[in-house]
């Protein structure tokens, strides 16, 4: 296929996972805000800012972390190119470029989504209740995945969709979970304190894993649970090795319908294969940090690779 | 006179370009005067494209070069046996009709001045002495002085500053003579210079204006003459761009600077540059 | 008061293409009918199709408004106008062969040679060049008004990239999922072969280097232009590429389009992008929407380009007039279909006659299109004609003019229930190896009551086109 439309679609899904990690971040702030200890309540969106990555942007926009603000900035705001709102727009723009390349039922996904939400832009804004917002959002983003998943040609085009979901994802978790990996570092346990419980919640919800964490491991909370949750458990539909393998299972699809391996096959192996060997005390020994921060770059030159081999259109 | 031409050109980019597309008018035009004895234009790492005739009689050639590069040497070596036939072009098959070169362009178009020139002039009566007295009119009007305009000065601008080159001087040609009537086109090509003392450019751009019953007249108004058997015409077209010997576009950031080296010589090869 | 002719109505009894619909006319309540107008509305907002017709401008995101009520050709009414829409494209076809080459047809003086050769459209670079199959215009859009049961008149050729196929075809659907009764009652021919006819078209005129089965793209100014939906549309529907020039590249003889897997080859482009902005080398060097090089290659044979760049000047609003001289001079036939006769303002003798009789002709500017710059003088206020007064003798040579043409009726759904509107008809013709044309086209509809001006921008609609079997 064209490099374009395989670029507009790896964009696409990019923008849609992204479109529902902001509104997941909106949802755990608001959360926290109403809880009881109000103390780390600030402290919270700052560190959800930083997990969006716009933290700059609000902050020239409107200085303080003002809880109406935030919810403008994370859902609604064109200035915040995460917003729910921009990510929508672009998800749509995207997809409207290669509207041949989608069917009927991902393109009224699409196109629905984006209208509902200029229809929401413009109702006052007392009567928008948050979690209506962030339900909006779920639900859409998901019908989206799922009208992809169920009538879109297994061709090159649903690889490179595909790519830029788990791509996406890992970053997502990964940035996440480093904004807060102070939370696990297990020299908190050795002094007895055990796991702060609104700060590993906001995690897990962050990521609505909190049920699904219970269900997997049960038992006490410990930092090492969770890490191994969020970084190697194959069945965590969020962990980095969950994406990972994604996308190897994708690329390794593009190599056999092209015939031809490239770099990208390579380097994604390379991190799965690191993955699959790897165990969370030797995580916590690298330390959560270094390790994520290594992983987030790893991802990045993954994108560049496949940007590279796919989708720049100076492949030979 | 048998002429020897060594035509290098260099483009250099601060930083490597993804790929270059050319397109040339380099090859000497098939008339009367003009026998091509051997001829060579390469191109460094260049792929050569499509060429074709086009409907003037110039023979244009596409090249690609596949990036990444910081530099590419375009050159052009040949030797031409030339007859003088009194500027007028003879044996040259072309499908263009002439009243097509009646059409203005941006730096051909006459303003008030350019106009003025024409005043006096009757082509009708005899279009031969009026192109004639338009490349005099020219020739007095825009002094040959080279530096004082660029690739993108029109011909108005030109006569009102009173200085240009050959470019300058062959568009006011041109936008004096559609003024008046006359179908007129640029051309470029070589000369042999040295012999008058004069310090023009060997890569060299004259007019051609068409004259009812005997076709296409060159004339020269920075040497003051008709081409003769000094100059080697290779293309034509209604202005300095469409007329131009390479035309290229690079894919990439770089900043493009070139330098271009002419030598034509008579009799056999010896090597000389300028800048 | 002059009288207009109604397709459906003679006297008091129906015409007979039409004599099915009049049941189904009255038959409708007025919920159903607004009912039925919003589905309408719904389909076409739902897939996104908006436009504008070409070079109409306006806001891209517009819905134009679609009128239910089809109009309709008999079979042999459209036997007609296929002969001489067909005789056209030909003739025009042949025409631009001609002036590119020897141009014999001025040579003979039967077209005044500036008239030509110094029209802006009138392309120096393409001289001396034959297309494959000898076209130059694969898509000839011919503008058509009827004015009685017999008598159609030409309004203007279109033979660069004449738009508006997509709701030929769209119309065509909506109709036959909102009305399938209609559609068993009426034997209405099928129009949705378009696009393979189109894509058959544009493959036989493969370049001559081309040794396999060609691979055909549509180029695209991209998303942001008007008919992009269009583009995307004709894409799918034909199963080609749709790209735009940064897609595309030249390396040696050949273009390539840049794929996952590398170049490949492209040997036929749908270009629905003007001539000044195909190539930067050659044309105009500011573009960013062309393929630098794309000329050289077209010139030795490596790739076609459709429409041949330069096929401009063959629709140019003064040639126009010379359309059924051309027929006579390279078809040796006389025309089926007549022009609208024209005045030209730049010729002395003409422009006195236009400016004594301005109240009752139709003014155009040569090179307008699209409703603008236009003058309908029995409709326009007396200012209105004294300030083209005023331009036309400024500049004639710039403008053209016609008599006011009675436009036929057609049934049209309005606020009141059901009443004549004034109608217009753009039929495709498609020009490769063979001429063909589908039963249909775009018809479009002056929703306001009165109107002669059918364009989008001013307050126009379309309408299914049925050409009934015989």
């Amino acid at each position: 296929m064209l490099s374009r439309t395989a670029d507009n679609l790896f964009w696409l899904a990019r923008y849609m996972e992204r479109a529902e990690t902001s509104a997941r971040l909106l949802e755990v702030g608001a959360r926290i805000a109403l809880m009881p200890s109000a103390a780390g309540y600030r402290n919270e969106w700052e560190s959800l800012l930083h997990a969006s990555g716009t933290a700059d942007g609000f902050a020239r926009k409107y200085g303080d972390a003002v809880q109406r603000n935030l919810e403008s900035w994370f859902f609604f705001d064109a200035d915040n190119p995460s917003s729910v709102m921009s990510c929508v727009t672009a998800a749509r723009e995207n997809g409207r470029i290669v509207r041949t390349a989608l069917t009927t039922q991902v393109w009224d996904a699409l196109n629905t989504a984006f209208q509902e939400l200029r229809q929401l832009q413009r109702r006052p804004r007392s009567e928008l209740e948050l979690s209506m917002l962030t339900d909006w959002t779920m639900r859409n983003t998901a019908l989206v995945r799922g009208s992809i998943d169920a009538t879109l040609l297994r061709n090159d085009g649903w690889d490179f969709l595909n790519l830029g979901y788990f791509l996406e994802r890992a970053d997502n978790t990964a940035r996440l979970m480093d904004v807060k990996y102070y939370v696990l570092l297990p020299r908190l346990e050795f002094v007895g304190s055990g796991l702060d419980n609104y700060q590993w919640t906001t995690l897990l919800r962050a990521m609505s894993s909190h049920r699904a964490f219970h269900w997997a491991y049960g038992g006490e909370v410990t930092a090492a649970k969770i890490a191994h949750f969020l970084i190697l458990n194959p069945q965590c539909p969020r962990s980095l090795i969950t994406c990972v393998e994604g996308m190897t299972s994708h690329l390794d699809r593009l190599a056999r319908g092209y015939q031809r391996k490239t770099a990208a096959q390579e380097k994604a192996r390379g991190i799965q294969a690191e993955l699959a060997e790897l165990r969370v005390e030797d995580i916590f020994e690298e330390g959560l940090h270094e390790f994520l921060s290594r992983f987030i770059g790893d991802m990045a030159r993954a994108g560049s690779v496949i940007r590279d081999c796919y989708l720049n259109g100076d492949v030979r | 006179m048998l002429l020897t031409v060594d035509h290098v050109t260099r483009y250099f980019y601060d930083q490597p370009v993804r790929g270059v597309v050319q397109s040339h008018r380099l090859m000497p035009s098939q008339c009367a005067g003009q026998k091509m004895l051997r001829w060579k234009v390469t191109v460094s790492d260049g792929q050569m494209g499509g060429g074709f005739r086009d409907g003037a009689g110039d023979w244009v050639q596409g090249w690609t070069v596949l990036g990444p590069v910081n530099e590419i040497t375009v050159q052009v070596t040949g030797q031409v046996e030339t007859v003088d036939q009194a500027g007028v072009l003879r044996g040259h098959k072309e499908l263009t009709p002439a009243e097509a070169y009646l059409r203005k362009t941006h730096p051909t178009e006459a303003d008030a001045a350019l106009a003025a020139l024409a005043e006096g002039l009757d082509p009708a009566k005899d279009a031969l002495a009026a192109a004639h007295e338009i490349s005099a009119r020219v020739s007095d009007a825009i002094l040959y002085t080279p530096d004082t305009t660029n690739a993108h000065t029109t011909a108005a601008e030109a006569l009102a500053q009173g200085t240009g080159v050959c470019q300058d001087q062959a568009h006011a040609v041109i936008a004096i003579a559609r003024h008046a009537g006359l179908p007129a086109r640029y051309v470029s090509g070589y000369l042999l210079v040295g012999l008058d003392g004069a310090a023009h450019d060997a890569a060299h751009a004259w007019a051609e204006v068409f004259i009812a019953g005997l076709g296409w007249v060159g004339f020269d108004p920075a040497n003051r003459c008709c081409p003769d058997d000094r100059y080697i015409r290779l293309g034509s077209g209604l202005d300095s761009r469409h007329a131009a010997m390479i035309r290229g576009i690079a894919r990439g950031q770089g900043e493009e600077s070139l330098v271009v080296s002419v030598s034509v010589q008579e009799g056999q090869i010896q090597s000389q540059t300028q800048q | 008061m002059t009288s207009y002719f109604n397709e459906m109505y003679q006297g008091n009894s129906v015409r007979a293409p039409y004599a099915r619909l009049q049941d189904w006319m009255s038959a409708m309540p007025a919920e159903l009918r607004q009912m039925k107008q919003a589905e309408a509305e719904a389909l076409f907002r739902r897939i996104g199709i908006t436009f504008a017709v070409y070079g109409e401008g306006g806001d891209p995101d517009r819905l134009i408004p679609f009128d239910m009520f089809p109009r309709v050709f008999s079979g042999t009414e459209w036997a007609r106008l296929e002969r001489g829409i067909k005789q056209r494209a030909r003739a025009l076809n042949a025409f631009l062969v001609d002036v590119y080459g020897r141009g014999e047809i001025v040579r003979a003086g039967r077209i005044p040679a500036r008239l030509v050769y110094l029209n802006e459209a009138y392309e120096k670079a393409v001289v001396g060049f034959v297309p494959p199959k000898g076209v130059y215009s694969h898509i000839v859009g011919i503008d058509l008004v009827r004015t009685g049961p017999d008598e159609f008149f030409v309004l203007e050729d279109n033979c660069r990239t004449p738009s508006g196929v997509s709701y030929m075809l769209e119309n065509r659907e909506i109709m036959m999922r909102m009305f399938p009764d209609l559609f068993r009652e009426n034997r209405i021919q099928p129009v949705d072969s378009y696009p393979e006819i189109l894509r058959r078209t544009l493959a036989s005129v493969a370049p001559a280097k081309c040794d396999r089965e060609p691979t055909v793209v549509i180029l695209t100014p991209g998303h942001y232009n008007s008919a992009y939906y269009e583009h995307s549309f004709l894409a799918d529907l034909m199963g080609v590429e749709l790209v735009e020039g940064q897609d595309l590249f030249v390396e040696g003889e050949f273009v390539f389009m840049r794929t996952t897997e590398g170049p490949r080859r492209v040997d036929v482009i749908y270009r629905r992008i003007d001539d000044a902005f195909i190539d930067p080398l050659c044309f105009r060097p500011d573009s960013m929407l062309g393929v630098p090089g794309l000329m050289d290659v077209y010139r030795s044979g490596g790739v076609s380009i459709c429409s041949a760049p330069g096929a401009g000047v063959a629709d140019d609003k003064a040639v126009y007039t010379y359309v059924p001289e051309m027929i006579r001079f390279y078809l040796g036939e006389e025309p089926i279909l007549n022009n609208v006769p024209t005045w030209q303002c730049g010729k002395s003798d003409d422009l006195a006659y236009v400016l004594a009789h301005l109240d009752e002709l139709v003014v155009k500017e040569v090179h307008g299109s699209g409703g603008y710059g236009m003058l309908v003088g029995p409709k326009a206020s007396a200012d209105q004609v004294e300030l083209f007064r005023a331009r036309i003798t400024a500049n004639p040579a710039n403008y053209i003019a016609q008599p006011t043409l009675a436009l036929s009726t057609t049934p049209t759904f309005v606020a009141e229930g059901i009443a004549p509107r004034h109608v217009d008809l753009r039929p495709y013709c498609l020009v490769g190896e063979r001429i063909e044309l589908v039963p249909g086209g775009l018809t479009r509809v002056a929703l306001t009551e009165g109107s002669l001006v059918v364009n989008s921008s001013q307050g126009g609609g379309v309408k299914d086109t049925w050409v009934l079997a015989e």
